[in-house]
């Protein structure tokens, strides 16, 4: 799926002959991988868009078949009626798919791999070998993970946090293989992780060019950079959990197993250990994509450089003493409990920093509403929801009534969707003219947000309020509840506005294929930003730069009093600079 | 489309809708001061010809200001917080007195056991009724939750009770009704094929009709 | 150290962390590698705090003398790999060679020796879910000179020893290819990183055996 030809190379000066196959499928160029990913999350991410279809179907209709549910196998939906298990099913692999498959590969995969090189200056990545196992590995999981639907007993079934004991037997869930399979994808797309966050790291720390000091990285570096630390030392705790829950079904092992030893609880330490610094992992570089394309679009400097850096350092250092919070209703010591609150709310200071700075930024600038902008300012928009329904939760006695409620649901989307997937459709239409030296159809890209930042709202706002009444999340049928019965006109209604949400998303795909071949030809600087990947052709050639590039300043050089432009590019040298110590002592 | 939570009917309710409503307003005025703040710097500051943005880099004061207050605001949720979480599930915090009843949760019902006249809970002459918790109105009741096989949770949206039914471990649950009526329980945790239905109800007596409905039980156990 | 001129393009760097990409990338990936063992560790520690009754004493189930014989051949092996690196360091390619095929022996033996102990164990009925039916150990069980059951010890043993094993065995592999190379004449004076980032991570590994040798057997 991610092998189509790639009217790449027309104006690549590397002149190496190499096979199709070694070019655009088994590549080790860092953009190309990068296109790979791109394109292979964007099939997931349809996967998890439909899995929420069909859920959200069965909560909005309960009554009407699935339209097309007829081509479901009996298995999961006799007639077009959704199966309970099939439901959890569905529950279990949107979470898992759009976590796994979908945000973490667009965000880090994708734009880890496409940007850290040409934005640092780097020819390619530390271990461009390494970098293309990372792909074939994740892509090999993400196989495995869809199979599950396809084996006796149906998909994973016990949610994406997949809590043992419902978990850990066949006999809970009524999920043989699926539940095995899910394990085994994860383990495996956590190898692909580790070695992509390695490989970054190194590459970061290394190949920067000369006068690339670390404070003048730009900001997506930074936070991609904190990002694959994060995913170094938190994916290596689901990967040994994952593996120690997979023994307890398939060798008879008994970690989890209350019965005989072993502990339930353990799995939600361990999970959450891992968890919510892989809620950073899945926010962090958004942050870090927008900070960029304010600045770009507001022609000024980016608003407290320094401290934008340490918040996000201070946000990836407190996301590994606050995984408590997820388990405040869990039986965990509730002394425990306290400490736990008190971390989460000194979180909530760094992401308003972050938030201010943004806004600073527009503050007195020179706003272009470029469609990645607009994205961008959606995502600030959308992220202070996330971030203001996170202290309802962070407090442990209103947790007691909204845990595990639609509340939660809403809070996550609104980080995840409003946050990361408005960030990553801003950073897609930024970086488009870098991958593929086309622009994307502005017209089509303000039809697409317009109407995603609408239904998107539409759909997840009342959630919040199905919270409020007190609605279970991952269940299949509320109308069993009293309680619950005046709250299905609201269900009904975010059902509608779910399926246009969807269908809103057919103008980007339109787009990112339309302008593919029939794209305005998008010179070097179409936004005219200062970062060194501006500086290569469009799309960028094979090995990047044809010399090393020298770096005098910091990538938001906007609107500088000292030259006549409103941008002041990285590596354009000006009377007053003198050349980097690093450049000098290589000379 | 409300935020107002629904009625609540516990003594320790009104303690966790007032932290809500707070949070509530705290919040809400961030997001409006976030949001109409966003929305005039889109509109004062969009591009116009032949201008240019004013170059600045930050500024120290405004981000000891932006940092200080949300460090503050926080930390005062956090010590109101707290306390009444301390009140409500604190190690301590289960009143003496208190009636204790025996709350097993399975796929997909909930087992109650009530004392037997020996007024003892765990002897022989228990009982258990499915899906049925009757409690006595303004008086103290603990639930002793535990699961037989996977993690359930009991949730009484109306006493705003909510708690992990864990295999392998026992957790007391308190909580004092303060209403007469009838309510329900639901399952909040994800539990299986058949979490959905795993629902029951609380029926909150005065005090004789407790009485009344317990006597009524013993007896029909005897027999 | 080598020279660090030798081993890349002179392309111009900003400085970075002075140590070259392959050696950065070990010692970032066995950050990794911590943590995946700290998940096992530490579910080890929950688990038999939590349930010390599902525990033997030491050498009531497991042949201590055997795995101490086991960790005294892994950390011979640490030694013949440092012995092969400073033969590269001064150019030896002879002496490279010798100890990178001792080393792989070595390696080799202590991944033998667990198969023999897992046999062994598995014969007399411990397995990763405690006794097996009808075993030898079971009857011992049976008449209280055991704890009842070790579902959980079992658990943690395999589990720990064996991805500790899966380590040194992906090791092996990994030196057979090095040692290849060696005896190809790949490594030289000034560049030989191979033999540096194997090392790193055999040292690591052989670490991480002291660690649970110590908690699984003598605690």
């Amino acid at each position: 799926m991610a092998t189509t030809a790639l009217p790449l190379e027309k104006t690549t000066h590397a002149t190496h002959e190499m096979s199709f196959v070694r070019k655009y499928i088994f590549s080790t160029d860092h953009k190309i991988i990068g296109i790979q990913f791109l394109l292979m999350s964007f099939v997931f991410l349809l996967f998890g868009g439909l899995m929420a279809m069909m859920m959200r179907w069965q909560l909005g209709f309960p009554d009407q078949p699935l339209p097309a549910g007829q081509l479901l196998p009996e298995t999961m939906a006799p007639g077009g009626f959704l199966l309970p298990e099939f439901y959890n099913s569905l529950v279990t692999m949107h979470g898992t798919i759009m976590v796994f498959f979908a945000i973490m590969p667009l965000l880090v995969g994708v734009f880890g791999n496409f940007l850290i090189p040409l934005k640092i200056g780097a020819p390619d990545m530390a271990f461009p070998r390494l970098n293309m196992a990372s792909f074939w590995i994740a892509l090999t999981a993400g196989i495995l993970i869809m199979a599950g639907f396809f084996v006796e007993g149906g998909a994973a079934g016990a949610g994406w946090t997949s809590y043992a004991p419902l978990s850990a037997s066949p006999e809970w869930t009524g999920v043989v293989g699926g539940q095995q399979l899910w394990l085994v994808s994860l383990a495996v797309v956590g190898l692909a992780s580790i070695l992509g966050a390695t490989n970054y790291i190194t590459t970061v720390v290394n190949l920067r060019a000369p006068g690339m000091t670390w404070f003048r990285l730009p900001l997506s570096i930074w936070a991609l950079f904190v990002t694959a630390i994060l995913v170094l030392l938190a994916i290596p705790i689901l990967s040994g959990a994952a593996i120690m829950l997979f023994f307890d079904q398939t060798i008879g092992t008994h970690f989890f197993d209350p019965t005989d030893g072993g502990q339930p609880l353990m799995w939600q330490h361990l999970f959450w250990y891992f968890g919510h610094p892989e809620v950073y992992i899945l926010i962090l570089p958004a942050m870090g994509f927008v900070s960029d394309i304010i600045a770009n679009a507001s022609r000024k400097p980016v608003f407290g450089y320094h401290s934008m850096v340490y918040a996000l350092i201070s946000i990836a250092f407190l996301g590994w003493i606050v995984w408590g919070h997820h388990m405040f209703m869990s039986g965990m010591n509730p002394t425990l409990g306290m400490a736990f609150m008190m971390s989460t709310m000194i979180i909530a200071v760094p992401s308003a920093i972050k938030v201010f700075n943004w806004m600073g930024t527009m503050w007195r600038g020179n706003i272009m509403f470029h469609v990645p902008m607009l994205h961008s300012v959606a995502f600030v928009s959308m992220f202070v929801i996330g971030g203001l329904s996170g202290v309802f939760m962070a407090s442990p006695p209103v947790d007691i009534y909204f845990h595990d409620t639609y509340f939660i649901v809403a809070h996550l989307h609104y980080v995840l969707f409003g946050g990361s997937l408005f960030a990553i459709f801003g950073a897609v239409t930024f970086w488009y003219p870098k991958m593929f030296g086309k622009l994307m159809n502005p017209l089509l890209g303000k039809i697409h947000f317009w109407l995603t930042f609408v239904f998107y709202n539409l759909t997840f706002f009342p959630m919040h309020n199905l919270g409020v009444g007190g609605h279970m999340r991952r269940i299949y049928d509320p109308s069993q509840y009293e309680f619950l019965q005046p709250l299905a006109p609201l269900n009904t209604f975010i059902t509608v506005s779910a399926l246009l949400l969807f269908a809103a998303q057919i103008p980007f795909a339109v787009n990112f294929i339309m302008s593919w071949f029939n794209g305005e030809e998008a010179g070097e600087n179409p936004w005219n930003d200062n970062g060194l990947e501006w500086i290569v052709p469009s799309p960028a050639p094979h090995g990047n730069f044809a010399e090393v590039p020298i770096v005098y300043r910091g990538p938001y050089e906007f609107s500088s009093p000292l030259v006549e432009e409103d941008f002041l590019p990285q590596t354009r040298k000006l009377d007053s600079d003198t050349e980097p110590a690093a450049a000098s002592a290589a000379e | 489309m409300s935020w107002i939570l629904p009625p609540s009917a516990s003594t320790f309710a009104s303690d966790i809708d007032f932290l809500y409503y707070v949070i509530l307003w705290i919040t809400g005025i961030a997001f409006v001061i976030v949001e109409v703040g966003l929305v005039v710097f889109i509109v004062k500051y969009r591009a116009r010809p032949g201008r240019k943005a004013e170059y600045i880099q930050g500024s120290t004061k405004a981000e000891v200001i932006w940092t200080a207050i949300p460090a503050v605001t926080v930390v005062v949720i956090g010590l109101m917080s707290g306390g009444v979480w301390n009140d409500v599930k604190g190690r301590n915090s289960v009143p003496a007195g208190a009636i204790p009843y025996g709350v097993h949760a399975q796929q997909f019902e909930w087992q109650i056991s009530y004392r037997g006249p020996d007024g003892q809970l765990g002897t022989g002459d228990d009982f258990t009724v499915r899906n049925q918790l009757h409690i006595p109105v303004n008086q103290p009741v603990v639930m002793r939750l535990t699961a037989e096989d996977v993690i359930h949770s009991l949730f009484i949206p109306a006493f705003r009770v909510k708690q992990d039914a864990m295999p392998g471990m026992t957790i007391d649950v308190w909580f004092e009704a303060t209403q007469v009526g009838e309510f329900e329980i639901a399952c909040a945790e994800l539990c299986g094929i058949g979490h959905t239905t795993m629902g029951a109800t609380v029926t909150v007596h005065t005090a004789d009709d407790y009485q009344r409905w317990l006597a009524d039980r013993v007896a029909a156990a005897d027999r | 150290m080598a020279h660090p001129a030798m081993m890349h393009p002179p392309a111009r760097r900003e400085i970075g962390a002075d140590v070259y990409n392959e050696k950065l990338g070990i010692w970032i990936f066995l950050g990794s590698e911590v943590m995946f063992f700290t998940a096992l560790i530490g579910a080890y520690i929950i688990v038999r705090f939590g349930s010390p009754e599902f525990w033997a004493l030491p050498n009531q189930i497991l042949n201590v003398p055997v795995t101490a014989i086991n960790t005294f051949l892994l950390i011979c092996s640490s030694v013949t790999m440092v012995k092969a690196f400073a033969s590269i360091q001064d150019g030896d390619q002879k002496k490279l060679q010798l100890y990178m095929v001792a080393t792989v022996i070595i390696g080799a033996a202590f991944v033998g020796v667990q198969a023999y102990e897992y046999t062994t164990l598995v014969h007399e009925g411990f397995l990763p879910s405690g006794y097996a039916a009808g075993s030898h150990l079971a009857e011992l069980a049976a008449r209280g000179e055991l704890p009842a059951s070790v579902s959980v010890y079992g658990s943690s043993f395999y589990t720990m020893t064996g991805f500790h094993g899966f380590h040194v065995s992906m090791g092996v592999v990994c030196m057979v290819f090095v040692t290849w190379k060696a005896f190809k004449g790949k490594y030289t004076k000034e560049d030989h990183r191979g033999v540096e980032v194997i090392g790193l991570y055999w040292h690591f590994v052989d670490l991480v055996w002291i660690i649970l040798f110590t908690i699984v057997y003598l605690v």
